[in-house]
Formats: structure tokens, sequence, C-alpha cells
């Protein structure tokens, strides 16, 4: 299954996200190779999972496990399949949050065997108007529980205009994802999440200007 | 041994003006190399990094183009496709577009497979009226159909603007593979690719060494403010003599008409050039991507050529080339 999946990342996702996205990156030396290790970005798009399946060295490829809404991706036994088997996700129950349940117990495993997941603080997906919503705190508590692992922030614009939220057919436009300087653990969630957010608003001031209205 | 008896011999059954053209090109390029690799050690302080990037770029576009230019008409025009492709991508996601264009944007990439389909079948009088005529008056009307009105001409227009120059105008650049001449091409349709795109590189990199060289007047302050009276003459100097002497050994043209070619190309690739940077300058931005390292966007290497491309295949309509 590992294989299949290797192969549907090198020869399916990445032509798809080439062609789509043109997925002009910036700073790609900065993203991890090996894990332990966190990417967060922004979320405006099934693209964005797509991009950041993709844009990897083949050699790391198999190590990216993007995190995601069970309640969304895991409601559908076929999607179900498809989302655990071969795009990879660690299931985030969402919903259950607040009910004493450890929802992020399959991220800190995926963690501890090395992978590198991919979160969006965001916790959905926005419009693509370019704001960026509150980031959710579930990204430091990872970083808490795995003080080594760099946190690599990411972002990704443009791809809320090549598949918008509700709509299904995807149209090719340029997406400029850019990977800014890792963070590491200090010890202070909101400074840690304050630092996160800077660094994500200052890789969106570096970015060609968005004409979306 | 066979097989390389056999590449060999597919090699040599082409035209040898085109493989000595080819061999020139990547001689050039050899000595840009060269130069990368010298120029640290003479000014060590100096960052050289662009220009090595630029050669190493300029080493893939070269093999992709004479591979396609050696396959023949059906790579040169996959190839062409390709290149209006991704250039219309890094227009329309620069362009300012809404939520509502989705379906626009979508309609506008269906056109680069119709319009190469007109030179796959070799219907030039078809080619020559789609984008202009029938695109021109489907866009607007799509948009009337989903009701948008608001900032409605501006929207159209640049939609207009997007598809003529990635698409109508880097067409004919492909479609100059099926050309046919009562005078004998001296390279083949092949050749008068060949000296279009070497023309009009040479004029870009022509003008960029003058200006560096001696420039000093800037020509068009607010739109581009790197260009210099010096490099815009010294260029459309070196690339006029360049086609005058080097023409006739890809082009089935002399006197007169060479000499039309030669003054008239360089100023094509300069508007063409200026016209794009005139955009970006609108659109806020420097480069249309980062896809080819050191250059920028395919639209940045190709701006001279929207340009040029028709101006070139019209020329040679005109003075020889005689069933267009």
């Amino acid at each position: 299954m590992k294989f299949l999946r290797f192969l549907l990342l090198l020869l399916v996702a990445r032509p798809i996200a080439r062609f789509l996205t043109g997925a002009d990156v910036t700073g790609r030396k900065l993203l991890p190779l090996k894990g332990p290790a966190i990417v967060a970005a922004n979320h405006n798009s099934h693209i964005d999972t797509l991009l950041l399946l993709t844009i990897f060295p083949s050699r790391a490829m198999l190590r990216i496990r993007p995190a995601a809404a069970s309640d969304y991706f895991l409601k559908d036994p076929v999607i179900g399949w498809f989302s655990r088997n071969l795009i990879g996700i660690v299931p985030v129950a969402r919903d259950r949050v607040g009910t004493g349940e450890d929802i992020l117990a399959p991220a800190r495993e995926a963690l501890a065997a090395g992978d590198i997941i991919v979160v969006f603080p965001e916790g959905t997906r926005g419009d693509a108007s370019d704001e960026m919503a509150r980031l959710k705190s579930g990204v430091a508590r990872l970083a808490e529980a795995f003080p080594d692992a760099p946190v690599t922030p990411v972002w990704i614009q443009g791809a809320g205009r090549v598949l918008p939220k509700g709509e299904h057919i995807p149209v090719p436009m340029n997406c400029a994802v850019l990977v800014g300087e890792p963070l590491h653990w200090e010890g202070h969630r909101t400074a840690f999440m304050d630092g996160l957010r800077e660094s994500l608003l200052a890789l969106k001031a570096q970015a060609p200007p968005l004409r979306w209205g | 041994m066979d097989v390389i008896d056999k590449a060999l011999a597919w090699l040599l059954s082409h035209p040898s003006n085109l493989l000595w053209g080819l061999a020139g090109v990547v001689g050039l390029c050899t000595l840009g190399a060269i130069a990368g690799m010298i120029l640290p050690l003479v000014q060590p302080a100096k960052d050289h990094t662009n220009l090595r990037e630029r050669v190493a770029s300029w080493w893939v576009m070269i093999a992709l183009l004479a591979g396609a230019l050696l396959i023949g008409w059906p790579a040169v025009v996959i190839l062409f496709a390709i290149v209006s492709f991704i250039a219309l991508r890094e227009f329309l996601s620069l362009a300012p577009t809404r939520r509502e264009d989705r379906l626009i944007i979508l309609a506008a990439y269906l056109t680069i497979p119709l319009s190469y389909f007109f030179i796959i079948i070799d219907r030039y009088g078809i080619y020559l009226v789609f984008v202009p005529v029938y695109c021109f008056l489907v866009t607007p009307f799509l948009m009337a159909c989903m009701g948008q009105t608001r900032n409605y001409l501006a929207a159209v227009a640049m939609f207009h603007w997007g598809l003529m120059t990635c698409v109508y105008n880097v067409g004919y650049a492909a479609f100059l593979m099926r050309a046919t001449s009562a005078e004998i091409m001296p390279a083949g349709p092949a050749g008068l690719v060949f000296m279009l795109l070497v023309a009009t590189e040479f004029n870009d990199v022509a003008q960029y060494v003058w200006g560096k060289l001696f420039g000093r007047r800037k020509i068009t302050p607010t739109v581009s403010p790197n260009k210099t009276w010096e490099g815009f003459i010294g260029g459309w100097v070196s690339t006029a003599a360049l086609i005058w002497f080097v023409g006739p050994l890809f082009l089935p043209v002399q006197g007169g008409a060479l000499a039309t070619i030669a003054v008239t190309l360089p100023l094509a690739g300069f508007a063409g050039d200026v016209t794009m940077s005139a955009i970006k300058r609108d659109l806020g931005v420097k480069d249309t991507s980062h896809l080819i390292p050191g250059h920028g966007g395919v639209l940045d290497r190709i701006d001279s050529l929207t340009f040029t491309a028709p101006l070139f295949f019209h020329l040679l309509a005109f003075f020889t080339v005689g069933r267009f």
C-alpha cells in the first residue's frame, strides 16, 4: 500500500498539482525532510493538501501526513479508505473536542513514528479572500509534546481561487507557496502561537498580490 | 551500436544549416557557462548566482526547443501549446479576476487546444480569425449570460489581452512549421522558427548587455527604469546585423525583404518587452512567476515573442511564403 501511495503521489498527484497551480515554491530548502516535524499552513482549499503532499522531494514524500477532520473525511467509507491509505491523513476528531477524548493522539503517534505532520491551524477552509482566521492551539500542544520537532510555517497564496470551498470544478491558477524559517517550542503556548501567526503573516506579505474580488 | 548509427543517421537527415545553427546556439550557451565560471574568479566580491541560474535555465530551454525542432511540427505545436498554457495561467493569475469569472477562465484555457487544433489540421484561414474574431465575441457574451456587469468592460478587455498575446500570437511561432515556399527554404520550416527565436532572444540579451555596458539615458523611465536608449539602439543594430548576415542561411528571403525583417523585428521585440513591463507594473509584480530560475516566469521570457512572432510570420507571408 505504501508503494501504491508513493506512485500515486509521484505520478498522479504531483503532475495534477503542477498543472492546476504551477506549484511556485519559494524557500523549498526550508521544508523538513525527516520527522518528527510539523508543517503549519493556512487553509483555503483542498488544493492546499494536494500542494503540501507534492512539493516535498520524493524521498520525504511518504513521511507527509496531513491532519484532517475525521467528521469530514472519514464519514463515507470509500472516501475514508482513500483518505487513510492513499492521502495518508491523520484523523483529528474535531467534533469530539470537549468530550475528554484525546483528539490529538493519532497525530502524536505519527510524530513518534517519525512522520511529518501537516496541520492547518485555522481549523477549516476559509474563503479565498486572503484573510487568516484565528489559529487554534492544537499545533502548540503537538509542539509541546515533541519539543525537538521543528514547526515550519507555510503560506499558500491563491489556492482558494483554484478550488474555492463549495465548488467542484478546479480551474488552473498559479499558487505561490512560501516556506518560512522553522519555529521551535520554547515553553509557552501563547508565545508560540503568536510567533506562528507572525511568521505566517510575514510570509503572506512577501506573496504576490492576490486580485480576487 | 546500431542504435547510435540510427540516431546519427536521423540527426544528419535534417538540413545541415539547421544543425549548424543549433550547434552555434549550444556554443553560445557554453560561452555563457564559461563566463559564469570565470567571472567569480575575476570579481569575487560580486554575486554571480543570477548569471549561472540564467545559463542553466537556457540549457533546459535550448534542449526542449532543439529537440522539438528536430522531431518536427507535431512536437513544436505541443511545446508551444504548453508554453501558451503556462503563460496564460500566469497572466490570469496576476490579473484581477473574480469568483464569478471561474468558468470564463476555464473557457479561456479551452481556446488553447482549439486554436492549436487549427494549426494541426493546417487551416490557416480559420486560425487567423478564431481568437481575434470568435473568441473576441464569445467571451463578452458568456460573461453577459452569467449576468456579470460589474466592471464589465475592463474584465472583458483583460481576457482579450491574455488570449491574443499568450494563445494567438505565440501560436504563430508554431504555425511557421507548416510553411511551404516557392523559393527554397535553406533550413526547412524549422529554420524559420529557429531564426525567429534566435533573433528575438538575441535582441533581449543584446539590449541587456549594451544597456549594462553603456546605458545612461533612460528610455522608458516610468515603465521600465532599467531600459536605456543605449541598450535599445545597441540591441537594435546588433540584432539587425545578426538577421542580415545569418538570416540567408535560414530564411527564403534576401535583399529588401530581409532588410525589412532585420530592421523591424528588433523594434517589435522591444515593444513586446516594454508593453509587458507596463502590465506587470500595473499589476504590481516584477516577475510573473519563478518557474524559470534566473529569468522569472514563462510570460517574462516570451514577452518579446508575443510581438515578434506575428510580425515575423506576416512579413514572411507577404514576401515569400505563398500559401499564407
